[in-house]
């Protein structure tokens, strides 16, 4: 365990029943580090998180926080960590104001007292502090979701998929916030299903099948991607991808959006030369690109290296 | 000791919002009582009477007659065949059969005996056993005047003559609303106690509200209190409520000290809203919490007393209504109000209640955990 982790987690395993949620995992968060699990449903990241937050008990392993066992020092690990479920659970029928005085009482303080850490945040929804939670769009329960997690000035924040189901433009405000908390020095661990958003992260977690499949900086996992990547464009999408599987050498095949994406073993692919084969199979508008992998190739390449 | 207040604030500020609360706590209680007073009632009324009279003489005329004056009957038929008769109990239209046989008057005047006889439908045990009683006492009435009319003074100074009466202690004048309301008072309070708090921690889980409140310091003791606190004060409330209404509508007596009465409710409360508690425990949804629940309260609400005697039930029953909190808390109900009863004569059940109330709670705070 390094002197600056904040999280640390060690061979955490976590059975229900038959189902193993948690595979043998192990990794450590800096203080102060935005860090992302990206991961499918189903990955194993809630069940972190609630081992995190004390709220679930470990088949085996250790995970300590702030230096606090999650076992042992649980009643510590409840006064310095904020934890912000993937569902809304703030009380629909109090108010906007009501839920965060509420939650600041419970944790001793008071809004005033911490007003300037959730000032920039919280702000944004103060005009509507009369209004009861249950009647705020998404992207505003988020923030009044965070508000009240930060409310007690938190070490540690966990955050559980804090941007599945809130607007494009809501996310991105999001993860704004999250740069300005992490610049204030509170450690961040944030899940979510998302890919795009892992280039927002220090450091990244893919998670899949309750696996940790790599940790590394988003710059570092593109830089791992070990194949060569063509982006091609036609006007028959679904064809395209069949013919493209049949192609010599081609090693995977992943609709993105309009556009195919084809990975090589072999580095040194011809465009010119897809392009003749794919034109001869009577594709139209044929537009062939090498382009840089992102998040997703990676993790898609990384999970069927897994199986 | 702030963070509890809070919560009790919380609760108060989300119990008063809720729409459907407040119809819960003010309007129930004056149906209940309005309805079930007046329905739930032991008095018999309407007796519907198939007469069968195959004598047709004076004498089996005064009988008849006397049954036509009673208030509780009410002649429904008079024929020759006994077979009709039964027809009509069998289509559901006479309770009773009076069969009064030919030569009734003959054999009582020659031998000074004769037979009548009475046919009851006892689908309802209760009721088949009460039209029984009344018959019994009408013939027996009949039969005493009877005998004063056919027999010289001088051989009635010979009959040793024992005569019965009856005065009611407690409830003089037999009415069955006075008894009925205390016990109406108690289903209410344990239906709004055993409901609400049972409800409320399971509605907490199945919003997901109760993982933001676990990850909080707040303890076990503090939940707890802040979440039973809330309904105790709403449960005597409740009572007073309808203590008041029973006054008010139906001049209920309130024999004994109504201190005493709170001081049961508040010590009866707390079993009621741990066993909600409990029961919030050991499930997930409010649907099965609600399921739960009103198994509970079925069995014990049956048990009670309140419409049956808990005396004429079988010694096993009596042995296991011993567990039956809802029982104690109508003898208390009951004692106190109508008899005037003392602390010395409650407090069997009013321990009973203490050790129950200890128990459940303790039960109900080692059940609940904050880590699944």
């Amino acid at each position: 365990m390094t002197p600056a982790a904040s999280v640390h987690v060690e061979q955490l395993t976590k059975r229900f029943g038959e189902t193993l949620a948690l595979d043998n995992i192990s990794f450590d968060v800096s203080r102060g580090e935005l860090f992302g699990f990206i991961g499918p449903d189903g990955a194993g990241k809630t069940t972190l998180f609630r081992i995190l937050t004390t709220l679930l008990l470990a088949t085996t392993g250790t995970c300590s926080v702030e230096g606090f066992d999650v076992v042992k020092d649980y009643k510590k690990i409840r006064n310095i960590a904020g934890y912000m479920p993937g569902k809304f659970s703030l009380y629909q029928d109090l108010t906007v104001e009501e839920n965060l005085n509420f939650f600041a009482t419970i944790f001793g303080t008071t809004i005033r007292e911490n007003y300037h850490l959730v000032r920039e945040i919280y702000q944004q929804i103060e005009p509507f502090k009369n209004r009861k939670a249950g009647k705020l769009s998404g992207g505003m329960k988020q923030k009044l979701a965070l508000s009240c997690a930060m409310i007690h000035k938190p070490d540690v924040l966990f955050l559980d998929e804090p941007t599945t189901g809130v607007d494009a433009v809501s996310r991105l405000e999001f993860w704004e916030m999250l740069k300005r908390l992490k610049e204030a020095g509170i450690t961040i661990l944030v899940s979510t299903p998302y890919m795009d958003e892992a280039s927002l992260c220090d450091r990244v977690a893919l998670m899949q099948n309750g696996h940790i499949m790599t940790i590394s900086t988003p710059r570092e996992v593109i830089r791992n991607y070990p194949l060569s990547l063509l982006s091609v464009k036609a006007g028959d999408i679904y064809n395209l991808l069949g013919e493209l599987r049949k192609y010599p050498g081609v090693h995977s095949v992943y609709a993105f959006g309009q556009t195919a994406h084809v990975s090589f073993r072999n580095r040194e692919v011809e465009k010119d030369i897809l392009s003749g084969f794919l034109k001869k199979n009577k594709h139209e508008s044929v537009e062939i690109m090498p382009i840089e992998a992102t998040i997703e190739d990676c993790f898609m390449e990384l999970m069927n290296n897994n199986h | 000791m702030r963070t509890i207040l809070y919560i009790i604030q919380k609760e108060f500020l989300q119990v008063f919002r809720n729409k459907s609360m407040l119809p819960i706590i003010f309007v129930v209680p004056v149906f209940q009582l309005i309805i079930l007073v007046n329905a739930a009632t032991y008095e018999m009324k309407h007796i519907r009477v198939s007469v069968v009279d195959l004598d047709l003489s004076a004498t089996s005329r005064t009988l008849v007659s006397k049954f036509r004056g009673s208030p509780f009957y009410l002649i429904q038929s008079t024929g020759f065949s006994y077979r009709e008769a039964e027809d009509e109990m069998k289509r559901g239209t006479a309770d009773m059969i009076l069969q009064i046989p030919a030569d009734f008057e003959k054999n009582l005047l020659k031998e000074g005996r004769a037979k009548v006889q009475f046919v009851i439908n006892a689908i309802n045990g209760q009721s088949a056993g009460l039209t029984n009683a009344y018959s019994t006492m009408i013939l027996l009435d009949y039969n005493r005047e009877m005998l004063l009319k056919n027999t010289t003074p001088a051989m009635l100074a010979g009959l040793r003559n024992i005569q019965t009466d009856y005065s009611y202690w407690y409830n003089p004048k037999l009415n069955y609303k006075t008894y009925m309301v205390p016990g109406i008072l108690v289903l209410l309070v344990t239906i709004i106690g055993l409901l609400l708090s049972g409800m409320n921690i399971v509605r907490e889980m199945e919003l997901g509200t109760i993982e933001q409140i676990n990850v909080t310091p707040i303890n076990k003791i503090q939940f707890i209190s802040g979440k039973l606190l809330p309904f105790w004060i709403i449960g005597l409330f409740e009572l007073a409520f309808g203590l008041t209404v029973g006054k008010v509508l139906f001049n209920i007596p309130m024999e004994g000290n109504l201190g005493l009465i709170f001081l049961s409710a508040s010590v009866y409360l707390f079993v009621i809203l741990s066993f909600g508690l409990l029961i919030s425990t050991i499930t997930h949804t409010q649907q099965q919490a609600m399921l739960v629940s009103f198994f509970f309260m079925v069995v014990f609400i049956l048990m009670s007393g309140l419409f049956t005697s808990i005396e004429s039930m079988p010694q096993w029953a009596q042995n296991l209504d011993r567990l039956n909190p809802v029982m104690y808390f109508i003898r208390i109900m009951r004692m106190v109000l109508l008899k005037g009863s003392g602390f010395a004569d409650i407090s069997r059940h009013f321990w009973s209640l203490v050790v129950y109330a200890v128990c459940s709670l303790t039960l109900a705070i080692l059940r609940y955990r904050k880590v699944s």
